[in-house]
């Protein structure tokens, strides 16, 4: 058993391009970036689709669900353990995440998890995960 | 156009220090230069061709050029990280073979040892890089990066902590004769699995050393090897390729190596089979495990059993690796091992390995790297090479 603790977060740069996703993340909101010439989700969100390089990108509201793809907790080297992850949403794309409020030493592969938000060290907040 | 038999490594040199707290990065930069100038029998007014990468301090070769007193009509600072040197390698035989110099140069020094690396430290991020804003915050470092793709590596091949831990094992019976390296204590797959766990599932004798030093190459046209008094060693066939998360749609299981292998295996006109010694990128255990799959050594998921049970030692495996302890035991200077990588694969061929870990008739090696991260983005680089 090892109960995960709050970390210090580094704040993300916010830039034009991302904005929209932080300010969405600032409203408890996970956004994700579809593409209407493919049809495809993508992540990170850009603004060209980096699977069919078309413009006609735009955001989604994600349902905020997925399962965890990969994980590993950092026990040694920082002030305290951490489980970083990569979760694969419901849409069908991953993003690096971590695993938080919840056993570290429970956290596996294929677990279901569902989308809340950290603060960070000024700035806005970023999605993390939590066991469904 | 090809590659093959256009450029050779005439000169291989690695630096002996592993901790370097009373000498500057430039420095060592410019000693390796030496060494490998004096390995080749060259002098530095031969050298018409600088390649280097981010270790490099300064804006690409500029500095280093000046520092150095070189007089060069060619010059390339390909970053890809640990994978630079390969594709310096690679890049420097097109050069060559285009006649856009002659003698070529490679050099990669760095002091992260006695600057306080470790990796599990942050990375510092670019201000404009697109994914550090979705990447930084969740505290991604080298350790767990790599400890991802061995956890996924375990859920869908079924691959074992004791199975890695025998690539540690491999490095550290060639480490034990090589009297440079850091860890030169042969170890057990019980110690290794007796470590402290760093990130799960990696052990700390799952990772690399972080050590000071470098190592340089230099290449010429084969006319100038031959007039040389070295064994002569050619570059017969080489790829790169970068890999990334594919906009959210993971393979963390499949490196670069997928398709920098085959291109190199394609230019060369051989086989994995017919290769003699591989030099692998051992950042971690995990590494070596996903490239020797990748360049089709044995099939993907196959290669926990691949290296388990002492495959990979010279001697008594039927796949020689990193004889020189690699950076698992031996070095990762700068942490960037894709130098020391070619430079034993050209000791091998040139059968100047230690006579304990020397491959018998050594003709044909396979040098692989990857920069970056395999857990993130990264870039591989495959170099095979022929004793002529």
């Amino acid at each position: 058993m090892l109960l995960s603790k709050d970390r210090k977060i580094p704040a993300p740069s916010v830039n034009p391009e991302n904005k929209p996703y932080f300010d969405a993340a600032s409203q408890g909101k996970l956004l994700i970036r579809k593409c209407a010439a493919c049809g495809e989700f993508h992540h990170y969100p850009r603004s060209i689709c980096p699977h069919c390089f078309s413009d006609k990108t735009a955001w989604h509201d994600a349902k905020g669900v997925g399962i965890v793809y990969t994980c590993s907790v950092l026990r040694r080297g920082a002030p305290e353990p951490y489980c970083i992850a990569y979760v694969t949403l419901d849409e069908g794309v991953s993003m690096l995440t971590n695993i938080v409020d919840c056993d570290l030493d429970a956290v596996k592969i294929g677990m279901k998890v569902r989308v809340l938000f950290k603060p960070t060290d000024g700035g806005p907040p970023v999605p993390m995960f939590t066991p469904a | 156009m090809s590659i093959k038999g256009r450029a050779c490594i005439v000169g291989a040199y690695e630096h002996p220090t592993r901790k370097a707290e009373d000498k500057s990065v430039a420095q060592l930069h410019a000693e390796v230069a030496k060494g490998a100038l004096e390995d080749a029998g060259l002098t530095r007014a031969d050298v018409d061709g600088y390649f280097c990468a981010g270790d490099a301090p300064g804006l690409g070769p500029m500095s280093m050029v000046d520092y150095m007193g070189l007089k060069v009509r060619h010059v390339d600072s390909t970053d890809t990280g640990g994978s630079s040197y390969l594709i310096h390698v690679s890049h420097a035989a097109q050069a060559i073979a285009l006649g856009k110099c002659n003698v070529a140069l490679v050099t990669l020094a760095g002091r992260p040892r006695s600057e306080g690396s470790s990796g599990t430290q942050p990375r510092s991020w670019g201000a404009n890089l697109p994914d550090a804003p979705f990447e930084a915050p969740y505290g991604i470092v080298t350790a767990n990066s790599y400890a991802m793709v061995a956890a996924r590596h375990m859920h869908e091949y079924g691959t074992t902590s004791e199975q890695l831990a025998w690539v540690k094992v491999a490095a550290s019976h060639h480490a034990q004769h090589n009297p440079h390296a850091m860890l030169k204590d042969v170890v057990t797959v019980k110690e290794v699995l007796d470590s402290p766990v760093i990130a799960d599932p990696l052990h700390r004798m799952d990772c690399c050393v972080v050590s000071d030093g470098g190592g340089a190459v230099i290449l010429a046209r084969p006319e100038i090897a031959k007039s040389l008094k070295r064994p002569v060693v050619t570059l017969i066939g080489a790829g790169e390729a970068p890999k990334g998360q594919a906009g959210g749609k993971l393979t963390l299981t499949t490196s670069g190596a997928s398709r920098s292998g085959p291109a190199a295996f394609a230019e060369a006109g051989v086989k994995p089979a017919d290769i003699q010694y591989v030099s692998i990128y051992d950042s971690f255990t995990i590494t070596v495990v996903v490239q020797l799959e990748d360049l089709g050594f044995c099939k993907k998921g196959e290669g926990g059993r691949f290296v388990a049970d002492g495959n990979l030692i010279s001697g008594s495996g039927k796949l020689p690796f990193n004889t020189d302890g690699g950076g698992l035991c031996n070095n990762h200077p700068a942490n960037r091992g894709g130098m020391t990588k070619i430079i034993e694969a050209v000791r091998q061929l040139r059968g100047e390995a230690h006579p304990k870990v020397q491959v018998k008739n050594c003709g044909l090696a396979l040098a692989q790297g990857t920069g970056g991260q395999l857990g993130t983005r990264h870039t591989s680089s495959t170099l095979i090479l022929e004793r002529n």
